[in-house]
């Protein structure tokens, strides 16, 4: 592997320098760089597309697995389907960042389609962590694509973080959940320059008692550009909550579009929204404290997006 | 000491809020400035702190004339302000407030200490968030501690009784009565409450914009009572 993909591991992932702890797959420019299965978790290479089969057996505990992508230069279009499956009763996090560097002046993409199938009463935490790096004029795009099958009293936590350096990036979250199953999604994203990010979530409460918590918190700075947009689906007895808060420094644009679709009179959904700048009386208090205005804005951003 | 000249202050339609006051405020004393809702308390509070500049005036502290100095450089100098509306932030925990107030990291001990001081049990408060979970007489206690953690020379208290229930009130007095004993500067808090009052080593009324009276708590806390009484039989009578 060469060394921007081990700068890379260090920013979106535990890499130590060394390796992981647990199994692995380190994804190169569309290429494998290093892999390892444990007993417990089987990772092959897929048979009808560019990518990967993550196979993770039932009442696995406490283990790890890394699927890390990099692309690290210019005129590189990586495009690529992981499959996880997971067993029964399974508990296990799974770290699936990715980090585009261009130093050239082409595009550099990466676009990962994760597909998650998690049995009856496994728990899954998934994070998944993205950065754009390099001075060049050449795009970074990372579109991830994920998509969630949690069946009976399965459980799946998605940690999202994108803070820096992507050019664009369109994220798709879908999800469909089985009795009693909890899905929770905390997404924090900063965009600044001319950045892009676009947000889409769908997620379909089909089994009785499922719920959902989504949570998402942005920043959009300079001349930048989100859009949020999330659809929950009621249709059983079931619990969604989505809560999107955008704070707006200098000429950032954020557009939110919520939307609750309850088909089942049991089916309690709510969603809260909220898009402005700083509140100055945070920034006077911080000031009250003895820091400067910027400093005050600063810690506001990184407290909010931690 | 801190010391005020001749501070005028208008609203913007003109209206006077501030009316030539001058006023000083020994080192070490609990200071109270009471007196009726509108009359200018908050506005010299924050005229002290520099969140309103005065249109003119001097402020003095230990004999630097501050008035031109930013709210940034009035905390570095020793100045601290409770709001009267504490300020929630989503993602800023307790510990985080806490440690932007000292101007560094916080041990467990430390942080315990602190809000020990404030009524607060750290185990349940550390790690929260300072958003809108948090109870009014929560976010007071939290606002104060900010304040105690920053342990300057001067500390400004903006009707800590405000929007806060009784029973967090009572705790609250004990914590200011505690104060008196264990800080080395002075405190100076906007109230209206007998309590606080009886508590006070000196008493500022200020109305209309301007001080009416200034004493030790023994000498004006029974002016103010009597007269307090006085109106109140008037209305009945």
């Amino acid at each position: 592997m060469n060394s921007v993909t081990q700068e890379l591991l260090k920013i979106i992932s535990d890499y130590d320098g060394e390796s992981f702890k647990g199994a692995y797959n380190i994804r190169e420019d569309g290429g494998c760089a290093a892999r390892q299965s444990t007993e417990n978790i089987k990772i092959e290479t897929k048979q009808d597309a560019p990518g990967l089969v993550i196979t993770i057996k039932p009442y696995t505990k406490g283990e790890r697995v890394y699927i890390p992508a990099c692309v690290t230069h210019s005129g590189v279009d990586d495009l690529v389907y992981n499959d996880f499956y997971v067993g029964e009763g399974a508990d296990v996090t799974i770290v699936a960042g990715c980090g585009v560097h261009n130093d050239g002046e082409e595009e550099a993409r990466h676009n990962g389609i994760h597909r998650f199938f998690i049995e009856r009463n496994a728990n899954v935490v998934y994070e998944e962590k993205h950065i754009g790096t390099g001075k060049s004029n050449g795009l970074r795009k990372i579109d991830p694509v994920t998509d969630v099958t949690l069946g009976e009293g399965a459980k799946l936590t998605m940690d999202t973080v994108q803070l820096s350096g992507v050019d664009f990036t369109t994220r798709v979250t879908r999800g469909v959940l089985d009795k009693n199953a909890k899905l929770i999604i905390r997404e924090r994203l900063m965009t600044d320059g001319v950045e892009q990010a676009k947000t889409d979530f769908e997620v379909t409460l089909k089994g009785e008692d499922s719920g959902v918590d989504l949570m998402s918190r942005s920043v959009a700075k300079g001349n930048s550009y989100q859009a949020y947009r999330s659809v929950i689906k009621g249709e059983n007895r079931c619990t969604g909550h989505s809560e999107c808060d955008a704070i707006l420094v200098g000429n950032g644009k954020v557009a939110a579009a919520p939307e609750l679709v309850a088909s089942h009179c049991d089916a309690e959904l709510i969603h809260e929204a909220a898009i402005g700048k700083i509140a100055g009386e945070q920034i006077l208090k911080l000031r009250t404290l003895g820091l400067t205005e910027e400093e005050a804005e600063q810690k506001i951003i990184s407290g909010f997006l931690k | 000491m801190l010391k005020l000249e001749n501070i005028n202050w208008s609203l913007e339609d003109g209206r006077r809020i501030l009316n030539d006051i001058s006023l000083e405020i020994p080192d070490g004393k609990l200071v109270v400035v009471t007196g009726p809702n509108g009359g200018g308390k908050t506005t010299l509070a924050k005229v002290v702190a520099g969140l309103v500049t005065p249109d003119s005036g001097k402020i003095y502290l230990e004999d630097e004339d501050i008035t031109s100095l930013d709210i940034t450089e009035r905390a570095k100098r020793g100045i601290s302000y409770a709001f009267q509306q504490p300020v929630r932030f989503k993602g800023l925990t307790v510990r985080d407030l806490l440690e932007l107030a000292a101007g560094g990291k916080l041990n467990e001990a430390a942080v315990c200490a602190l809000l020990g001081k404030v009524g607060l049990c750290t185990h349940d408060y550390i790690d929260r968030e300072v958003n809108a979970s948090l109870s009014g007489g929560e976010i007071k206690r939290i606002e104060i501690a900010t304040v105690l953690a920053r342990n300057t020379k001067l500390s400004i208290f903006d009707e800590p009784e405000a929007g806060i229930d009784l029973w967090s009130f009572s705790g609250l007095v004990d914590v200011f009565g505690e104060l008196k004993n264990k800080i080395k500067g002075t405190l100076l808090i906007i109230s209206h409450q007998e309590r606080i009052l009886e508590i006070a080593d000196e008493i500022v009324v200020v109305s209309d914009g301007a001080v009416r009276t200034m004493g030790t708590a023994q000498e004006v806390l029974p002016k103010l009572l009597a007269g307090e009484i006085a109106r109140n039989c008037g209305r009945r009578c």
